[in-house]
């Protein structure tokens, strides 16, 4: 069982965003970039079918920064072959774009399974699995939270809302959507990571020529505009929380 | 290209999906903008009693037994020929765990632009999409002559998109549609769990704020006082340390308490739209820029550990009382 999976850096959400002068963009002159959770999830779930069936696990991930990270750590996990894409840096609207150099890599690596995170906070052209999907004409199917490998087939969870499950068959080769492995992502320790830095090797693979410009124009981005905001409560801890017993009371929760 | 918008009727075991009505109402200013009509997509196996209510100049109805069930590949096949010979200006998708399925296989099968996270359509064909777990708008034109569009909630009321008249169905011929490559296998029951968090009154929720397993008993301990019941949201429950019955979002279950109390969640948007019906939001967060805010009824921008054993001994002394 060959398997890929495909992660990209996005820009930490605790952080701060900040909209450049123009308007229609971010400013991540300063942002400070983290793996795509879901994608963490997809390369936990990669590392989960390998030790249960076998085969090899190859993590591709963009250029940028923390894009060595990602890939050493992902080796420290257990996965097998890192392969980084250069000449091209995902960004908001260009998703279409990374999925065409990522199906490239894809042809070339020709895995049983294709894994991703389902989405990206920042996705806003689609999202890569199922871009992915279209343009390597494979089977897709998104926000699954359990994977299985049987009679050559694979065998899936997909959530649907109020925690309804639906398990599909779905035919090999095929590109799936992580929405969470089936165990938390493993922590592997700083110095386990440094080890392999030591002893794993990056290929470089170049993005791949004639890749669409990005379809979608943005005009103007902006912070919403909330037409309504909480009332603080404001003071000490207690005093906020004798402000919140307050108000259970008056709610009829106390 | 036309000047129609087609919306994808989500339904899931014999019920159409809110979002298929918000679709419907996002449809209609876009469809009169620009002199078309707005054509309800319906797929499915004897399920055209779904048409009844959708508020769409018609509905065009697909009949197979590969389509009684959502499945990737069939929506795609018979999607991509239906869409294909209708050209509509417009191609409205859930951005769901079902829309999402199809969105990226049909914009590249269709080769057509791909705009997600839709919240609303202007009529002049504006789309406002929200990103970055909800702390960012995105806005521009759709791409001309035509573009696939998934729609979150949040922009209009599924009310808008219910109509009082059965509208005009219309049957279309699916293509062939075996062997398909995802097969529906079963569904599995969500799991029953303690408590079913959807009827409770007092919800105290965690999200990644709380930073580990163990902390959680410290909103455990404040739920036990004041007689709530503790939730998560998805990262919470993805770490394992609550049960999956306990998830508030998307894939979750979708409260309506007396209150919530929200400590550590920012507020995105799988997340908010599962609590917009709680009738008093309160939300513990140290981000003043957090979205939960701009819901909430009340807010505190503190580190919830600062305040949550204060909160906890009060609530004791208060039942004392």
């Amino acid at each position: 069982m060959n398997i890929a999976v495909l992660a990209k850096l996005v820009p930490d959400l605790v952080e701060e965003l900040t909209i450049d002068s123009a308007g229609a963009k971010l400013d991540l002159a300063f942002a400070r970039y983290i793996i795509n959770e879901l994608d963490d999830h997809a390369i936990e779930q990669g590392i989960l079918l390998k030790e249960r069936f076998g085969g090899q696990v190859t993590v591709v991930v963009p250029e940028g920064d923390g894009a060595d990270d990602v890939l050493f750590t992902a080796a420290a996990k257990g996965a097998d072959r890192l392969l980084k894409l250069t000449g091209f840096s995902p960004d908001i609207g260009n998703t279409r774009a990374l999925a065409h150099h990522c199906s490239e890599i894809i042809r070339e690596l020709k895995p049983d399974l294709v894994l991703t995170g389902v989405q990206a906070h920042n996705d806003l052209d689609g999202s890569l699995g199922s871009l992915m999907a279209g343009l390597l004409e494979l089977p897709y199917v998104g926000y699954l939270s359990g994977v299985a490998i049987q009679n050559g087939a694979a065998s899936v969870r997909k959530e649907y809302p109020g925690g309804l499950i639906a398990e599909f068959d779905v035919t090999l080769p095929a590109v799936l959507g992580i929405q969470a492995a089936e165990q938390p992502p493993r922590y592997v320790a700083v110095s386990k990571v440094r080890q392999t830095m030591k002893t794993a090797t990056i290929e470089s693979m170049p993005a791949s020529a004639g890749a669409s410009a990005p379809l979608l124009t943005i005009s103007r981005m902006y912070k919403p505009e909330a037409a309504q905001h909480a009332t603080m409560l404001a003071g000490s801890p207690e005093e906020v929380a004798a402000q919140l017993i307050g108000i259970f009371k008056e709610l009829g929760v106390l | 290209m036309g000047n129609d918008v087609c919306v994808v009727i989500e339904h899931l075991r014999g019920q159409v999906s809110d979002i298929s009505y918000v679709m419907l109402a996002a449809a209609r200013g876009l469809a009169e903008s620009s002199g078309g009509k707005v054509l309800a997509i319906l797929l499915g196996h004897g399920a055209q009693d779904l048409a009844q209510d959708l508020l769409a100049d018609e509905v065009l109805y697909a009949d197979h037994p590969e389509l009684a069930d959502f499945t990737p590949d069939a929506y795609e096949a018979a999607l991509v020929q239906l869409l294909g010979e209708k050209q509509p200006r417009a191609i409205l998708l859930g951005h769901t765990s079902i829309g999402t399925d199809v969105a990226g296989t049909l914009s590249v099968r269709l080769k057509l632009p791909l705009v997600s996270s839709c919240r609303q359509i202007t009529p002049d064909g504006k789309y406002v999409s929200q990103i970055c777990g909800g702390k960012i708008m995105a806005e521009g034109q759709l791409p001309v002559p035509a573009a696939v569009v998934t729609m979150t909630p949040g922009g209009y009321k599924p009310e808008q998109g219910r109509g009082s008249a059965r509208p005009e169905v219309t049957a279309i011929q699916p293509p062939p549609l075996t062997p398909m490559r995802t097969k529906l296998a079963k569904y599995i029951e969500p799991a029953g769990g303690d408590v079913d968090i959807s009827k409770e009154s007092l919800l105290i929720a965690v999200g990644r704020g709380i930073q580990n397993q163990d902390n959680i008993s410290l909103a455990e301990e404040l739920a036990k006082t004041l007689g709530g019941v503790v939730t998560g949201s998805r990262p919470v429950i993805d770490q394992g340390w609550l049960p999956t019955s306990r998830l508030v979002g998307k894939s979750g279950k979708h409260v309506k308490p007396k209150v919530y109390l929200a400590l550590g969640i920012s507020g995105a948007p799988e997340h908010v739209e599962a609590i917009t019906d709680s009738e008093t939001i309160v939300a513990i967060n140290t981000d003043p820029a957090a979205p939960i805010f701009d819901l909430a009824k009340y807010g505190v921008e503190i580190d919830m550990f600062d305040l949550l054993e204060v909160l906890t001994t009060k609530a004791k002394e208060a039942k004392a009382d």
